[in-house]
């Protein structure tokens, strides 16, 4: 408090000083003290009636059902706790670092990991079940978290609209700067965007660091839009839908199988967009016990639970991702027409933490100014 | 109470009465997060930001939109003003209330349907964020310029009429003056609102037109750079109150003392070519914001290739998933924190404002920290409350009224700027005499300053209602484990591909719409219990 009002004094804002002042001597009849569920003694497997608080991130979805049944099997109740988009939940539990806002941490991504573990977020947890993850999608986890799903970021186009002006869907990322396909791109801002980062880093993969600048000049002067969000991009933009002018998006390699389960009734046989699969860049999304929980046990059973098969199963179509666990059987519609490409493109974590306002500032300069 | 104040004076009762709750309670979930968090940020290494090019690029964009949005905004919204409080036409509080309805939207909400209707070279200029901020502000320059018009007493423009004054020469010598403080209260305003601007800069601007709220937030959440966060952070906050200094300083120079009219001025019917013009105005606004809002209601109508209810019926009904949440869910959980919103901003901004306007010293500090919270990054702040709260016994992380308590704070400085103009302009001989009549200081207040605050509370409490409602910057990411606000459940939806996602979302738009339309209208009602036109 002392050094806060000395920085107020240099900065001259004197008007709140004086509240800071009146605040001073009301500190202690202002508000309820808050409670801590008490840890109750448990057993591996099954748990005295407790509650774990499950962080996640605004796209977070599970069928209910599913929570029920584990409450009614392990005693444990799993409340989940939402609250912005993945960057802000990683930033706010590296903040909080070892005083957690709840026990379980789910749906901080490759792009985002180095910086929670440098915070010291988790309380280092595998689960068992991980054994079946394979080990691709556990690179640079230092022990730390559990792979749960994945998913990648792919250019998207618009077959239908391809189909229609005789023009042969583009197939690599050099294709998109020929002159047939000269406006046709629209991307997110890699400053703003989840999605728009995780393609800059397709690009990075692609054409390595001292190529990628000279891919984006060359998309830039082949016409390429950015615009700051994917519902912008998506929903604004691009072609299917009806409500944009381009026909190639920057968006999921889920987004065909999500077009359908979306549509309207009756359902469409097939979907209007394809995957560019060479474009995709994967993005893995894991689970951890927060280091502080309360409840380290239940927690952990919680961790477990994500990787149950009847979870892994859910996930497709509650979060339109892909399962870690391998074998686990998909849903028709994303055996159909989710792209799976063989050979995604990747960055090491560390490496993204490391450079990533660098590579992004580069970016801006070549695209935007 | 009014016994222990004793013999009868002409002043209003002590200022310090009515800031002590404003004062414990600004400091508690304003001042002090706010500086828990520069303190954790500010250092050597952040001071790079201020020496970057980018940075007063960034700098210099916010300023000009801001200070092209607001005059466009005057311009614009003071015919419409004048139009919809004094001029008799049909549909005037229909449009009346059509004008205030974007101002509450979440704007990821109009933003997404007004960006579809522009024309594709339009999106991410500054033309298209300038329009853009002038609908979505156009309400604050009508309310709280047309709150204190409709009050105008018309008798001093009726003598300058009589003596032969043209309408626009009554306008610019009698009604003018009278106006200033408010047009200038809501000048401010909306200034504020555009500096800070984010979520419309975000969805209409284009990666370059960047704003320093913008700014903030990337460094924040993208880049992990606290220190160049809480430095620009600093920067927009010395920004503001440079700004709320003059402005503050401006208007204690232009306030008039008047004569209110208790009740609404009856509306007249348009005589003179400036009252066509303003009525002409207000109809072309009404269209441009109308747009938008019929192209929702289309969307949440159209189904493939047909019309149908689909999309609402989905919404009626608790689905399998924890995403799919009815919308009365959210429904229910938006009107519980705009009613505690509106009451806690009823409470802080009605006392702070009585505070303000009777303090004989300090009022000037008083007033202007009450607008701080506008000016506030929202992001600083909720990372602020984030890590203040976090220690017992003020581990408040989680708390439901967390949530209503951030829709507070940015209400608060609406209704302190609606009250203020209101309470200064109330004419000290009244409680003169009243005093000379017998009454102790708080019994003159209360018949004296009570009334006229009820009129300007009712505006104040709609707007405090639609802040909250419509919020979708400074709360989404405080933590939460009820069901998702209107707002936030919409912006879930747009975050995913397929029809079903945007036509749901257009239909909890109208919900919305609706929603804050009753709203608005409701706290209208309240405003007035029994009173009879003059």
């Amino acid at each position: 408090m002392r050094t806060t009002r000395t920085l107020l004094g240099s900065a001259g804002l004197a008007a709140l000083t004086l509240l800071l002042a009146a605040c001073g001597g009301s500190e202690g009849a202002a508000a309820p003290v808050g409670a801590t569920a008490a840890s109750p003694s448990a057993v591996a497997s099954s748990f005295a009636p407790t509650t774990v608080t499950l962080l996640t991130h605004d796209s977070f979805a599970l069928t209910e059902q599913l929570l029920t049944d584990f409450q009614k099997r392990s005693g444990i109740t799993v409340k989940i706790v939402t609250g912005g988009d993945a960057g802000e939940l990683v930033n706010k539990a590296a903040l909080t670092a070892g005083n957690p806002e709840g026990d379980v941490l789910f749906g901080v991504d490759n792009t985002l990991l180095s910086r929670a573990l440098e915070a010291g977020v988790f309380d280092p947890y595998v689960s068992p079940a991980a054994r079946d993850v394979p080990a691709a999608l556990a690179t640079a986890t230092d022990g730390a978290v559990t792979p749960v799903d994945y998913g990648d970021v792919c250019i998207n186009a618009d077959d239908s609209w391809f189909a229609d002006k005789g023009i042969a869907v583009p197939t690599s990322l050099d294709d998109l700067t020929e002159p047939e396909y000269k406006d046709l791109l629209v991307v997110e801002n890699a400053a703003t965007s989840s999605p728009g980062l995780a393609f800059l880093l397709a690009t990075i993969a692609t054409y390595g660091e001292d190529g990628y600048q000279g891919y984006w000049g060359r998309l830039r002067a082949n016409g390429v839009k950015v615009v700051n969000g994917w519902t912008e991009a998506y929903e604004g933009e691009y072609t299917v839908g009806g409500r944009g002018s381009r026909p190639l998006v920057v968006s999921y390699a889920s987004s065909p199988p999500a077009e359908i389960v979306y549509a309207a009734d009756p359902k469409p046989t097939k979907p209007t967009s394809s995957v560019m699969t060479s474009s995709c860049f994967r993005q893995v999304e894991y689970a951890g016990v927060l280091r502080g929980t309360s409840n380290p046990e239940a927690a952990r059973a919680v961790v477990d639970w994500l990787l149950s098969p009847e979870v892994q199963a859910d996930v497709p179509l509650s979060m339109f991702v892909l399962p870690a666990v391998e074998g686990t059987p998909l849903p028709d519609v994303f055996v159909k027409w989710a792209a799976r490409p063989a050979a995604p493109l990747t960055l090491d974590p560390a490496k993204i933490d490391a450079n990533r306002a660098a590579w992004v500032d580069a970016w801006d300069q070549v695209t935007l100014r | 109470m009014a016994g222990a104040v004793g013999a009868a004076r002409v002043q209003p009762p002590p200022a310090w009465w009515f800031a002590v709750v404003p004062a414990v309670f600004l400091g508690f979930f304003f001042a002090w997060p706010l500086l828990t968090v520069l303190a954790r940020g500010l250092s050597s290494e952040g001071l790079d930001v201020l020496t970057s090019a980018p940075t007063w690029r960034v700098v210099w964009f916010t300023t000009l939109q801001a200070v092209l949005s607001t005059a466009a905004t005057l311009v614009v919204g003071l015919p419409a003003a004048y139009a919809l409080h004094r001029l008799a036409f049909r549909g005037r509080r229909v449009l009346l209330l059509l004008l205030t309805v974007p101002f509450v939207l979440p704007t990821v909400v109009v933003g997404t349907a007004f960006r579809a209707l522009l024309p594709e070279a339009w999106v991410g200029t500054l033309g298209a964020i300038v329009l853009a901020h002038v609908l979505f502000n156009l309400a604050i320059v009508i309310r709280v310029v047309g709150g204190l018009w409709a009050h105008l007493d018309r008798r001093y423009e009726a003598a300058a009429q009589t003596l032969g004054a043209s309408p626009w020469r009554v306008l610019r010598t009698v009604t003018w003056p009278l106006l200033r403080p408010a047009v200038l209260a809501a000048s401010a305003l909306v200034f504020l609102f555009t500096f800070t601007s984010f979520g419309i800069v975000l969805v209409l601007g284009g990666p370059t037109t960047t704003t320093l709220e913008v700014e903030i937030y990337r460094r924040t959440v993208q880049l992990f750079d606290l220190p160049g966060a809480a430095t620009l952070a600093v920067l927009q906050l010395v920004a503001v109150l440079l700004v709320l200094v003059v402005a503050g300083r401006l208007q204690r120079r232009l306030a008039v003392r008047q004569r209110l009219a208790r009740a609404d001025v009856a509306p007249t019917s348009p005589r003179s070519r400036l009252d066509r013009g303003a009525i002409a105005v207000t109809l072309g606004l009404s269209l441009l914001v109308a747009a938008p809002l019929l192209a929702l209601l289309h969307d949440s109508l159209r189904v493939g290739d047909r019309w149908g209810l689909d999309w609402w019926t989905a919404l009626a009904t608790d689905g399998p998933s924890t995403r799919d949440v009815a919308a009365w869910e959210s429904v229910r959980v938006s009107l519980t924190y705009a009613a505690l919103a509106v009451v806690i901003s009823l409470a802080v901004g009605g006392l702070a404002a009585c505070a303000i306007a009777y303090a004989r010293r300090g009022s000037a500090a008083l007033d202007t920290a009450s607008m701080l919270p506008l000016g506030t990054s929202a992001v600083t702040l909720g990372f602020g409350l984030l890590i203040t709260f976090a220690v017992p016994p003020f581990d408040l992380r989680g708390s439901w009224f967390m949530v209503p308590v951030g829709h507070a704070l940015v209400a608060i400085p609406l209704v302190v700027r609606t009250v203020l103009p209101v309470l200064r302009a109330v004419d000290p001989r009244l409680r003169e005499v009243a005093a000379t009549l017998g009454s102790s200081p708080l019994r003159a207040w209360r018949t004296v300053d009570l009334p006229v605050l009820g009129r300007a509370l009712g505006v104040g409490a709609g707007l405090a209602a639609a802040v909250s409602l419509g919020e979708f910057g400074a709360t989404s990411f405080l933590a939460r484990a009820d069901a998702p606000t209107l707002p936030v459940q919409i912006g879930r939806l747009l975050s995913r591909p397929g029809e079903a996602n945007v036509g749901q979302a257009a239909a909890l738009s109208v919900v919305l719409v609706v929603l804050t339309a009753l709203v608005v209208v409701a706290a209208e009602r309240l405003r007035r219990p029994g009173q009879a036109e003059l």
